[in-house]
């Protein structure tokens, strides 16, 4: 069963009618092929049209879209190898933060990400990939072992935010953010950060200091939701589309403000249409970046890391 | 027929020039309720002589509290904000700006100084809250890592005031973008072993608690100052119960181990002082 968003309409409407005239083709015998083959072809144009002209609210409803990929689905799909590791060593594991070492051909990576559930269950379990202080040192824990068997790190991004519950205050929830954004950036092993769904604010960046950052093409990564943004400024969630535009907060928009590295386009209607297609695409950027940043020394590396995130900011 | 003329529309005194209030006008404690001259709390560090309560001050308060002989060299003071998104909501970001430079004086909600405390060199960043919450774009970022840079290059420790909502919205990812921009050159500050003290005043959250607030040598913060990263209203919301009391006030965080003390704002140049010279390396 596939679940439509309601800009989708259209496109599910005329494929449910081309699976009508093919069945009826098999059922009656009757040649349609030259009607299937018309049908076809405006399918593809209606797709093209629906999905070539996303506004930036369609694409953060894409980056949330229930059956998209998740951080595991990534990291199992693309690693010939995977073995999770929990646990921050001082107070519990956190399930909205996942890591552990995962080999690519010859290649031992430290696999990092927030993960959200699928059911009701498991979205619980999850917290809905809002995590706890304990994800964030948890992630940094794994990270600094990354560092000391000199591995590189890939951390995957989605996540609605960091937990604002009474118990992440109590725990610190803004002193382990802060403290990764300081170990990561002088990190002496290569690291990549790919926001594959969400990119919400400090719960983001909590994982995001690499020395390349990319976004899948359908996700969104700003210092607030659209929903949020939408009730500070003009009062109720109802203006989500409005703030989403005036947050700028897309792909594109993200690379042409020079905050992100490059995007990794997802097939036509989102990253789900053709999961295998996108774990493909990112292991490909994955690796090649992989070759390129272990050519160079860790003191090199670090500077440019630094600078890039410095030179970050318009002012006048 | 009226007697007087208004020449001009509206209110046009600048607030930074009314702020000079003069002798004997009264000034209410918002905690205690007690009345104390504006003469009497100033020269007290705006802090209630009956309760201790600190009353929310800005960076002209602080300069001049932490500074010898009130004396300092601004860095930076001409940086002002750029309009990255043309965001509009209710007002043009830009028109925003403006009103905000008329309404307080201020080019954005940080200034950044180099002066003496106790003749000890010092770099001291202070937010002020009355620029549009004391909010963290762009123009705080660039001031708070050149001063970062300036601390490296002449070896002098950092001291940065917090007195903030957070990151500002109308710069959306690039405001986010600070967060990592100050945590980094921090990192730099603290592999050259330059002390850096973070104060954290009432109130500190967001995106400023989740970067450089929280990552000092030594952080500190005035009593019963509001520290936290997501903000009280939000987290009842998401938990649907009410608050405990205190709940994240400058003593909950020092029980919660996040805080090295509390600091009084008549003792703060003084334990600033003495703690810079015991760091001192000859």
């Amino acid at each position: 069963m596939e679940l439509e968003l309601d800009f989708e309409k259209p496109v599910v409407e005329l494929k449910k009618k081309l699976e009508e005239l093919k069945h009826t083709e098999a059922t009656s015998k009757v040649d349609l092929s030259a009607a299937i083959r018309e049908m076809e072809a405006k399918l593809l144009e209606l797709q093209q049209q629906v999905y070539g002209n996303l506004t930036r609210w369609q694409r953060v409803q894409l980056s949330r879209h229930p059956e998209r990929p998740y951080a595991l689905d990534f990291i199992q799909a693309i690693c010939d190898d995977f073995i999770e590791l929990f646990g921050d060593r001082t107070i519990a594991d956190d399930k909205a933060m996942v890591g552990g070492f995962g080999r690519i051909g010859n290649e031992t990576i430290m696999f990092i990400g927030q993960q959200k559930g699928r059911d009701t269950k498991s979205r619980k379990l999850r917290n809905f990939g809002m995590a706890n202080p304990e994800g964030y040192r948890k992630a940094l824990r794994l990270m600094k072992m990354a560092e000391k068997f000199n591995k590189p790190i890939v951390t995957l991004i989605d996540t609605p935010g960091a937990f604002p519950g009474l118990e992440a205050e109590e725990r610190g929830q803004g002193e382990a953010i802060a403290r990764n954004l300081l170990e990561m950036s002088v990190l002496k092993v290569p690291v990549i950060c790919i926001v594959i769904g969400e990119g919400a604010s400090g719960g983001a960046l909590g994982i995001g200091i690499g020395d390349k950052v990319y976004m899948l093409e359908n996700t969104w990564y700003s210092v607030i939701s659209p929903e949020s943004c939408s009730s500070i400024l003009w009062r109720s969630w109802d203006h989500k589309e409005k703030a989403a535009e005036a947050l700028k907060l897309t792909a594109q928009d993200n690379l042409d403000l020079k905050l992100i590295d490059g995007i990794i386009e997802e097939p036509l209607g989102g990253a789900h249409k053709d999961p295998e297609a996108v774990f493909k695409a990112v292991k490909q950027v994955i690796q090649k970046d992989l070759k390129a940043l272990k050519a160079k020394e860790a003191d090199v590396r670090i500077e440019k890391r630094i600078k890039k995130f410095s030179s970050m900011g318009v002012v006048a | 027929m009226s007697w007087f003329k208004r020449v001009k529309e509206g209110i046009v005194t600048r607030t930074e020039e009314k702020k000079e209030a003069p002798d004997g006008l009264f000034v209410k404690c918002p905690s205690c309720k007690k009345m104390a001259t504006a003469k009497v709390i100033h020269e007290h560090q705006h802090v209630c002589l009956n309760c201790a309560h600190h009353f929310q001050v800005g960076s002209a308060e602080y300069f001049h509290i932490l500074f010898d002989e009130d004396q300092f060299t601004e860095l930076d003071a001409n940086l002002v904000s750029g309009d990255p998104l043309q965001f509009t909501d209710t007002k043009a970001y830009p028109d925003r700006i403006k009103a905000s430079i008329e309404k307080t004086g201020l080019k954005d909600a940080i200034r950044t100084a180099h002066g003496k405390v106790e003749g000890q060199d010092l770099v001291v960043a202070c937010m002020d809250f009355n620029f549009i919450g004391g909010s963290m774009g762009s123009v705080m970022g660039e001031k708070i890592a050149r001063a970062i840079d300036y601390s490296l290059e002449h070896k002098m420790p950092l001291m940065i005031i917090s007195k903030s909502g957070g990151a500002r919205m109308m710069e959306g990812a690039l405001s986010l973008m600070q967060m990592a921009k100050t945590s980094a050159k921090l990192a730099l500050l603290s592999q050259a072993r330059i002390p850096y003290f973070s104060l954290m005043t009432d109130p500190t959250t967001g995106g400023v608690t989740a970067s450089f607030a929280m990552l000092g040598d030594f952080n500190m913060a005035e009593p019963n100052a509001l520290i936290g990263f997501a903000g009280p209203r939000v987290i009842k919301e998401t938990i649907g119960k009410d608050l405990p009391k205190g709940f994240q006030r400058a003593e909950f965080l020092v029980d919660h181990g996040f805080l090295d003390f509390i600091v009084d704002r008549r003792e703060l140049k003084h334990k600033l002082a003495t703690l810079i010279r015991m760091l001192k390396q000859d």
